[in-house]
């Protein structure tokens, strides 16, 4: 049968960030399939670099939205690793709150989108309506329904105000409820089984080779959560667990968030009930020379942040890595061999942030070194993908193919700048 | 004003862009569409395809890579068309005005209707920007 080239995107109704997939398909099977990105990069790390210690926090939160508060977090504990501070209780515990609620709106938009990626919207329309709660009390709490700039080198910005304890509390307590509804809707429904039981598998080796982290590799079995294995903030005085799924399909990690949702929501009320009155901030008068790495449980996974410094006042160097950099290419393992229809949502179950990936320069080795000034990286990507189904018209053998297209995968691919 | 005009201010039908965005504008775009705001009310509403789209809504400060798209898109959307930036970053790159990856803020790539700031802007904002836009046109 003819192979024939879908491309999605990169301006999908589907998708609120722009991403280009190439699927090669044979009918309605998916034989392969390409990711080209690079639309959201911009070029952060590089401005993080001109900018003074302090002002980063405020950079690296406009890394994601949705995760505006893992980027900043990640990044304060780094710089707080050269600059060996200690952070005052009551700030650790307002972090983890932060952090906590923040999960709690991903995990509510991740599933109002899985459900309208497979045609339930109603699923759409509940988890957003109940996300907004949450999204009021980060508005009461921070000044901001989203990237809520409450980290801060040595603390965190703002206190909790004393009276906006029960409201906090009223809000996790409301949300239990809801969560069982969902927990009921999305487990029972027949549709949903249907469409997400047993597609877009990701064996637990599979997710082992590909470094996938986060929820994605939990729904594989793999019991990994940086909150547990090196724990930050408060988690490590709380009593909480790690969900893990076991089949690694699509159904598993949509099981995985919403059973987050009531740990987080645990998290939270122990935060609340054990929290001190207390200093929130210490005074930090100079980062010296250094390096320091701050790991972070965002919703989507480990975020990465390293930092080194030489002194000054600003860093020399500031690395990202994002969970959707490796959570991405385990579409590789998931997608091929599966229907077209079915892909979509396979792509959507890693909940994949490419405006939190985009750390990397796409650099073209078979042409000479082409720098991300290049306008037209996309039809250089469409032609090398043209020029390897050219190369593969022939009868080659299918370990041959799989060779090729993994050397034509590296050769567009991507390269950590 | 054309009938065309006037039909669009009816209902506008909108076509969301993320040109280089950090995806809270877009969120907070789509928040708009969901039971608390519920613009779907007064007949906008988020398509699909480009070809069927009254106004461009473009979140973001423009990439290198995205901003040929964004022209083209631009190109392919059927007159009378409007366009709106939406949040800081779309009016003025906001936050990453030195980004070595910046084309530029939407209104040096394609021409700009309406501005609606704020980092996001609240989706309040968003539906307030769009009636103001509607009332200019009209």
């Amino acid at each position: 049968m003819k192979r024939t080239i879908i491309p999605i995107g990169p301006y999908h109704p589907l998708q609120e960030e722009a991403g280009f997939f190439q699927l090669q398909v044979e009918g309605e099977k998916v034989l392969d399939i390409d990711v080209d990105l690079g639309y959201n990069h911009r070029g952060i790390e590089k401005i993080c670099e001109a900018r003074t210690f302090d002002q980063i926090p405020f950079v690296v939160e406009r890394i994601c939205g949705i995760c505006s508060t893992s980027h900043p977090l990640a990044y304060v504990q780094a710089v707080e690793e050269i600059a060996r501070v200690q952070v005052p209780e009551r700030a650790l515990y307002i972090r983890t709150i932060i952090a906590e609620l923040e999960r709690l709106h991903s995990h509510l938009l991740w599933l109002g989108l899985a459900g309208h990626f497979i045609g339930y919207n109603t699923v759409f329309m509940w988890a957003w309506r109940y996300r907004e709660p949450v999204l009021d009390i980060m508005e009461e709490m921070t000044g901001n329904r989203q990237n809520y700039a409450m980290m801060k080198i040595g603390g965190v910005r703002r206190d909790i105000l004393e009276q906006d304890l029960p409201k906090i509390r009223k809000m996790a307590e409301d949300l239990r409820p809801v969560l069982d509804m969902f927990v009921g809707a999305v487990m029972d429904d027949p549709v949903i089984h249907a469409r997400t039981k047993g597609v877009g598998v990701l064996t637990p080796e599979d997710a082992r080779r590909y470094g996938a982290v986060g929820p994605t590799a939990r729904a594989s079995g793999l019991a990994i959560d940086v909150r547990k294995d090196d724990p930050y903030a408060a988690y490590d005085r709380l009593d909480w667990k790690v969900i893990t799924g076991e089949s690694g399909d699509v159904f598993a990690k949509a099981a995985v968030r919403l059973l987050e949702i009531a740990e987080s929501i645990k998290i939270v009320l122990q935060c609340l009930d054990q929290m001190k009155p207390g200093e929130i901030d210490t005074k930090v008068k100079e980062i010296p020379p250094g390096e320091g790495i701050g790991r972070v449980e965002a919703p989507r996974g480990e975020t990465f942040h390293y930092v080194r410094s030489d002194g000054s006042n600003r860093p020399v160097r500031h690395k990202v890595r994002a969970p959707s950099y490796v959570n991405v290419p385990t579409f590789k393992a998931t997608c091929i061999g599966q229907t077209v229809s079915d892909a979509t949502i396979i792509l959507a179950a890693v909940d994949p942030c490419y405006s939190c990936t985009e750390r990397m320069a796409v650099v073209d080795a078979g042409a000479g070194k082409r720098p991300v000034e290049q306008y037209d990286l996309v039809a250089v990507s469409q032609r090398e993908g043209q020029k390897m189904l050219r190369s593969l018209a022939g009868k080659v053998a299918q370990t041959t193919l799989e060779k090729k297209l993994a050397e034509g995968y590296r050769r567009i691919g991507w390269k950590a700048c | 004003m054309s009938l065309k005009l006037k039909a669009l201010c009816k209902s506008p039908w909108i076509f969301h862009v993320n040109t280089g965005a950090c995806n809270n504008c877009d969120i907070e775009l789509v928040d708009a569409l969901t039971p608390r705001f519920d613009v779907e009310r007064f007949g906008i509403l988020l398509v699909g395809s480009i070809r069927h789209a009254d106004a461009l809504v473009v979140t973001g400060g423009v990439t290198r890579q995205a901003a040929p798209r964004l022209k083209r898109l631009y190109e392919q959307a059927p007159k009378p068309r409007l366009v709106i930036a939406c949040g800081s970053c779309a009016c003025s790159k906001g936050i990453f005005h030195d980004g070595y990856h910046m084309a530029g803020p939407v209104d040096q790539i394609v021409p700009v209707d309406i501005y609606i700031p704020g980092c996001p802007p609240k989706p309040e904002a968003i539906i307030d920007g769009v009636v103001k836009l509607l009332k200019k046109v009209a």
